[in-house]
């Protein structure tokens, strides 16, 4: 009797690490959360409107109403509703921004590492350059000519974003060409193309999705220092614009407006870290610390 | 070692021309044409053609970008929209108190940093090992705006401990305006710098030779301290190093709260005011000096380290 010992693959290893570490459940738990609040209140299906009065100017917090759960701003808005508007925001340039970047590093990182050569001097020397340029200069130079909004916030971040991605693809194309199972692809005739994407890629996507947890934290702060700075969110409530309201509300003792968009901001970033983490570990197991 | 240095300093030259090439597309292709911003609405033709030509956009692009590689060389940036001052002065008026507050908040920083990781990777996976993780965790998500409002309005505003905002130059009066701010600075990157110390002392305790080393029978003090703290020091070191170049940068946010009138005020003036050379000019001079920056670090890496060879 033979006995057979069933193996998993990468993904579902992970799954099963990720599912019994509770902390991490949880975190992923809060991130879907955020994702389900930034649908629905896209979708108008809660906090809407969130542009009227619902109270005084600077009504502190009260449970008497669900609007008024953490106060109101200037106009006599609800914080709460723009808190949830807020975190549309942030969890919509996560996304966007995403989306950019990382077709962009995936496949110039591939590119480069696969063929090497003049395609991998250039491909270097252009993520070389812009990573010369300091970052925030970068971010607030592209947001400052493309005009503000957030269609530039979109584009700034994932303009700016992807060469982490391009360079941790590159160096792992790199190894993966010469390993036995491209050969083998390469001497049954498989094209270039085929080599890079069927084979080499399915080997090295969980860069990606680790990479993803990163640059989604990434670009959630830079829109709160770009809309901080004026060049993002026009007219719409972001954590940004609410932290820069905030500066002048401490002094008369208004504190829920930056705590509400604080708090949020946090909670998602922490959850984000600990999940990218624990992420790292399950499916980059060499990595261990 | 001398073919390598010469090698290096040459690859520094297509970088500066891509850099000096995204900035001028930036500014000078995406960006517009910023002489309506500047007259207004209400203005004539001949008031837009003549304001055109004293920012010599009426010239063909190749010879704007001659222009901006003339100004680069010379460090002459032309004057600042706003202020109407030449922008080269205010860059090297705006250095000191940039560096005034970056100097001491990164070595500070660097060194608290630098004790916490050895303390945490000295005891990994004990108590205080996965409390200083979760701090470091905890303090790289919350966002550097809430420490700033927060530092500002308790610690300055409600207990008067710091000056809420201002500067003076001059070295004991200096200090008490940036105390405050250099101590955010503390407390927004000391996450991410221990996480990335200890992390890179870890990496070392798996090499072969601290295998070597415990099975000759060392202790795990002399193992640690001799060993493998040595050889970590390298990327330490590199990430430290390569720091440097941005804190001319300033931390923009601080030095705009607190009213220090560095570099990085100048830039938030320039975004508020639409100041397009400004903006560019800041671009430019930051770009350089990161990479000569990179430049510095590599050079001295090849006298130090002699394994160092260029691919």
């Amino acid at each position: 009797m033979s006995a057979f010992i069933k193996g998993r693959n990468l993904w579902s290893d992970a799954w099963i690490r990720i599912t019994k570490d509770r902390f991490a459940l949880l975190c992923f738990i809060t991130i879907v959360g955020y994702g389900l609040v930034a649908i629905l209140a896209k979708f108008g299906m809660i906090a809407m409107p969130w542009d009227v009065t619902v109270g005084g100017s600077y009504q502190a917090p009260s449970l008497a109403d669900h609007h008024l759960w953490l106060g109101t701003d200037l106009f006599g808005r609800s914080v709460l509703y723009k808190v949830i508007h807020g975190t549309r925001i942030a969890m919509s340039v996560g996304l966007m921004t995403s989306i950019i970047a990382i077709p962009i590093g995936m496949t110039l990182g591939a590119l480069a590492g696969y063929f090497g050569g003049w395609i991998d001097d250039l491909v270097v020397w252009f993520y070389t350059t812009l990573t010369s340029i300091p970052n925030i200069m970068l971010l607030i130079a592209i947001a400052y000519v493309m005009g503000r909004g957030i269609t530039s916030v979109y584009i700034a971040i994932g303009a700016t974003s992807w060469v982490g991605l391009a360079r941790v693809i590159r160096a792992e194309v790199m190894k993966h060409k010469e390993r036995d199972y491209v050969l083998a692809a390469s001497s049954l005739g498989a094209s270039h193309s085929s080599r890079i994407f069927k084979h080499i890629m399915p080997n090295v996507f969980h860069q990606v999705i680790l990479n993803f947890t990163m640059q989604f934290q990434t670009a959630i702060r830079s829109e709160v220092i770009l809309s901080y700075l004026g060049l993002g969110v026009q007219g719409q409530p972001s954590w940004g614009v609410m932290i820069d309201d905030a500066k002048l509300e401490l002094s008369r003792q208004v504190w829920w407006q930056l705590t509400g968009a604080t708090l949020a901001m946090f909670i998602l970033i922490l959850a984000l870290n600990i999940f990218g983490d624990t992420l790292r570990d399950a499916l980059d197991p060499k990595v261990k610390t | 070692m001398f073919a390598y240095i010469l090698k290096r300093i040459l690859y520094t030259i297509p970088i500066l021309f891509g850099v000096s090439l995204i900035v001028f597309v930036l500014f000078h292709l995406v960006g517009g044409d910023p002489t309506y911003q500047m007259v207004g609405k209400h203005s004539k033709a001949e008031q837009i053609a003549q304001l055109r030509h004293e920012l010599g956009l009426d010239q063909s692009l190749p010879m704007q970008y001659l222009h901006y590689v003339k100004q680069i060389v010379t460090f002459d940036y032309g004057r600042s929209y706003a202020t109407k001052q030449p922008i080269g002065e205010m860059i090297s008026r705006g250095a000191g108190p940039s560096l005034i507050l970056a100097i001491p908040a990164f070595i500070i920083t660097t060194i608290a940093a630098l004790l916490i990781a050895l303390v945490s990777a000295y005891y990994r996976g004990r108590f205080i090992d996965k409390f200083v993780l979760i701090s470091c965790v905890i303090g790289m998500s919350a966002p550097s705006l809430a420490y700033i409002l927060f530092g500002q309005y308790v610690l300055a505003y409600k207990f008067g401990i710091f000056p809420i905002s201002g500067f003076e130059a001059g070295f004991p009066e200096a200090l008490s305006y940036v105390a405050m701010p250099a101590f955010i600075w503390l407390v927004v990157s000391m996450g991410a710098d221990v996480r990335f110390f200890r992390n890179a002392i870890l990496e070392e305790t798996n090499q072969d030779y601290v295998r070597t080393a415990r099975s000759k029978g060392l202790e795990e003090k002399v193992v640690y301290f001799k060993h493998v703290l040595k050889n970590s020091m390298i990327p330490i070191v590199t990430y430290v190093v390569i720091e440097i170049p941005f804190l001319l940068l300033g931390a923009f946010l601080l030095e705009s709260f607190f009213g220090i009138p560095g570099l990085g005020s100048m830039t938030i003036d320039a975004i508020n005011s639409s100041d397009f050379p400004v903006l560019k000019a800041m671009t430019t001079v930051n770009s350089i000096l990161f990479i000569l920056g990179t430049l510095a670090t590599d050079i001295l890496y090849t006298l130090v380290d002699p394994r160092v060879s260029f691919k």
